[in-house]
């Protein structure tokens, strides 16, 4: 695993926070159609889960498995069909690169290549010093910006490949 | 604090009428879109006007912040009641001219207003792009704050659903849904009282109801707006469908790429319980429903609805073969009915204004209007509502104001990557379920994308096609197999490599993968290259025959070069080049090596003189 300045709770005190608002903090793990009203929660408990660690550590899965009864399995199963869900931890700062449709005759595809190349990585990889996670993703729903990128909550519109730069270095490190 | 409760219809009616007392009192309002918006600006510039108008003397003037405004080309947008200007382009530095001249003086600011015909233009009536248009649904997006119930309420919503629930039956109100030929919003356009029947006649006590708020289609952003700008009025049309089929409980499941509408829900369903507009025994009808928000995370298939279903019971969201409809067998097993975010935000209007209103607009293909996502090529973008049967030409050029930089109109994408391209001789097609699918297309949710002569059709199927074996499940082969051969047939052509067989293959394969896939996903990822094979196939065959782009977009086919006649050697372009393929002296022509250069492209953007040519 990478090192960096990311939250990482090594115990799981934030996970059984997380439990108790769903209710899942039980006595055993559950069964029958218990286990499967709890397994209705799986994808707002992992939601959660991400949010408070900024990805899903397996270790703090396995024991949310435990305690819940949800198998493993079906976690990582749900998981991995999602692209929304991180398994390794993100950078600091995350930058989505929308490739819909307005943007992508805009022109987005440079821009997502001018992202690249400014950062070093590839598509859904995040730099060594942590501090950026690059993606693409399919549409902001905010067309009317084409090409449209978005750093975290703030969204940045009529993109240029020489804007790139200026506005990544706002978020470099000082 | 007193107890806000609404105990019946009549306590709704006191409501409003103090809402509207408390509302007397202001004198003007500044509304600023906060949603759209927000990334140009837009909270900055309300926080300006806020700071400035913390003065004595100015308590009669209210800053609020709105959902969209619709014209989202002049972002960001604000209106100022009540004269209703509209005001684009707006900086925190004019801020003072518009509180001196505007709100205190009643002047207009012509450099604020649109620009019509050389002339300012202030109002809505005035500006083609809002004159063309019937806003409907959207009528009170950007009017009211959409994180407060009392302006919602003021502006009538929860009228229809006191009404439905208190006077009607819910026999009566499937059939007012049934009369006024509303149809489904979000892609296949099923009728929607018929789909209120089936689960409203199916056995059992416990039903579920789902907005489907999980809008994927790169190109759309109606539902976005709807639940950002106006979310009350969803949660009412919820609560009329609730009623009407009989269910207790709903789920709304948003986008989780849509953070302002997942945070205006999550507020709008505290405060409608805190109303008792939600909860038990709703209004003293004896009717109880509440409604959990579910976020997305990250699938586009799960905007069919049996793959919703399963990612609701915590599921990989696949897909499953229908019959048993999720009307007989959803949510749990249980009867369930899922209407997608602008169906359901006109059901309130159905309610209030009868169903022979409704369904005296549109036409046989559609009744009432229909929210666009215009985007793209085009000079105006934005949300549009018409009525149904409206011509794209209308919509194009009429609100959209064409394709600017003096450029042709080659295609609009209707539909998402479920639909098709409606190239330029149908531009007098009316937009209608039914005329729509006579080209290959489907009206899909409304995404709408303007495509000029700079536009590569190869490349937009191209486009399509990766974005859907990307998000294509794996469940059924058809579809899993079928879009990645597609795709990369026309990775093929794009590339140079194409051979004039691969037309044929590339048909036929499209038909078996329409045919053949277990959900629409599947049924209709291969719309964009069937009708782009119609329409533009002397592109495919330009790419194929002569290994050229005519569009100059696939990066295989085309070269970039210097005009020597044309170039100023400002050198703009050798200090955007990423790999320093330029070369030239200050003043001088410059020059570009092809073996160095990748087609970026770069070069072209910031050469201020057009000297950059594509060949």
């Amino acid at each position: 695993m990478k090192s960096g300045t990311v939250k990482e709770d090594p115990g799981v005190n934030l996970a059984r926070g997380i439990l108790e608002k769903h209710q899942l903090m039980l006595e055993k793990p559950a069964v029958g159609r218990d286990l499967e009203k709890s397994q209705e929660l799986l994808i707002p408990l992992l939601q959660d889960i991400q949010d408070a660690y900024g990805y899903l550590p397996p270790p703090v899965l396995e024991w949310v498995s435990k305690k819940t009864g949800i198998p493993i399995s079906r976690m990582y199963g749900v998981i991995t069909f999602y692209s929304q869900f991180y398994l390794e931890p993100k950078g600091k700062h995350t930058i989505r690169c929308c490739q819909g449709t307005a943007c992508h005759v805009k022109g987005s595809q440079a821009i997502g290549e001018a992202i690249e190349e400014y950062l070093g990585v590839k598509d859904g990889d995040t730099t060594d010093d942590m501090q950026f996670t690059f993606e693409s993703v399919q549409c902001l729903g905010t067309c009317f910006l084409a090409p449209v990128i978005m750093i975290d909550n703030d969204y940045y519109g009529e993109m240029t490949q020489g804007k790139v730069k200026k506005v990544l270095e706002r978020y470099s490190k000082s | 604090m007193r107890d806000k409760k609404l105990k019946n219809y009549e306590d709704l009616k006191s409501l409003h009428k103090e809402i509207d007392e408390e509302k007397s009192k202001v004198k003007s309002r500044v509304l600023v879109c906060m949603t759209g918006c927000r990334a140009k600006g837009a909270e900055e510039l309300a926080r300006t006007f806020r700071e400035k108008l913390d003065v004595p003397g100015m308590e009669e003037i209210e800053v609020v912040d709105v959902g969209c405004h619709g014209q989202c080309s002049r972002a960001p947008l604000i209106m100022i009641e009540p004269e209703e200007l509209l005001y684009g382009d707006v900086k925190p530095k004019d801020v003072d001219e518009i509180i001196k001249e505007t709100l205190i003086n009643g002047r207009v600011i012509p450099r604020l207003c649109a620009e019509v015909e050389g002339r300012a233009a202030a109002k809505a009536p005035d500006i083609p792009f809002y004159s063309g248009q019937e806003r409907d649904v959207l009528k009170n997006c950007g009017r009211i704050d959409p994180q407060k119930i009392e302006d919602a309420v003021a502006a009538g919503s929860y009228d229809a659903a006191a009404k439905a629930l208190t006077t009607l039956s819910p026999e009566d109100v499937i059939t007012i849904v049934k009369d006024s030929g509303l149809r489904g919003r979000g892609g296949a356009g099923f009728p929607t009282g018929l789909k209120w029947g089936f689960a409203q006649q199916a056995a059992g006590n416990e039903k579920y109801l789902i907005c489907n708020a999980d809008e994927g289609d790169p190109g759309a952003f109606m539902d976005r707006a709807l639940l950002e700008g106006t979310p009350h009025q969803v949660i009412e049309g919820m609560l009329i469908a609730a009623y009407a089929i009989g269910a207790n409980n709903g789920f709304i499941y948003v986008r989780a790429e849509y953070p302002i509408a997942v945070e205006h829900v999550t507020m709008a369903l505290e405060q409608a319980r805190e109303y008792g507009l939600l909860g038990n025994n709703i209004l003293n009808s004896g009717f109880d429903f509440d409604i959990q928000l579910r976020k997305g995370a990250g699938a586009f298939v799960c905007g069919e609805e049996t793959a919703l279903i399963a990612s609701l019971e915590g599921k990989r969201g696949m897909p499953r073969p229908r019959p048993p409809f999720p009307a007989n067998a959803g949510f749990r097993g249980k009867p369930t009915n899922i209407n997608n975010v602008e169906t359901l935000a006109n059901i309130p209007l159905i309610i209030e204004e009868g169903s022979e209103a409704f369904h005296a607009k549109g036409n046989e293909g559609g009744r009432g209007t229909k929210i666009f996502a215009l985007a793209g090529k085009v000079k105006e973008t934005g949300l549009v509502e018409v009525p149904m049967g409206t011509t794209l030409r209308q919509i194009v050029f009429d609100v959209g104001g064409g394709v600017p930089d003096g450029h042709t109109f080659k295609a609009a994408q209707i539909g998402g990557p479920s639909g098709g391209c409606v190239p330029a001789q149908h531009l007098d097609l009316p937009l209608d379920y039914e005329s729509v699918k006579e080209v290959g297309a489907i009206m899909g949710s409304g995404g709408l994308v303007v495509m000029d002569d700079r536009t590569c059709m190869v490349d937009v199927a191209r486009f399509f096609l990766e974005f859907t074996q990307k998000e294509s499940c794996g469940k059924c082969v058809p579809c899993r197999v079928g879009t990645r051969q597609l795709a990369d047939i026309l990775n093929k052509i794009c590339d140079g490599k194409g051979e004039p067989k691969d037309l044929k293959k590339l048909e036929s394969l499209a038909k078996e993968v329409k045919a053949g896939s277990l959900c629409g996903l599947g049924q209709t990822a291969p719309n964009p290259v069937l009708t782009t094979l119609e329409f533009f196939r002397d592109e495919y065959e330009a790419h194929i025959n002569e290994k050229r782009c005519p569009a100059g977009v696939c990066k295989e086919l085309i070269s970039f070069s210097i005009t020597v006649d044309d170039c100023i050697g400002c050198g703009l372009c050798k200090k955007a080049c990423p790999v320093d393929a330029i070369t030239g002296d200050s003043k001088q022509p410059h020059f570009i090596d092809p073996d160095a250069c990748i087609k970026c492209g770069a070069c072209h953007e910031v050469c201020p003189t057009n000297a950059v040519v594509i060949s």
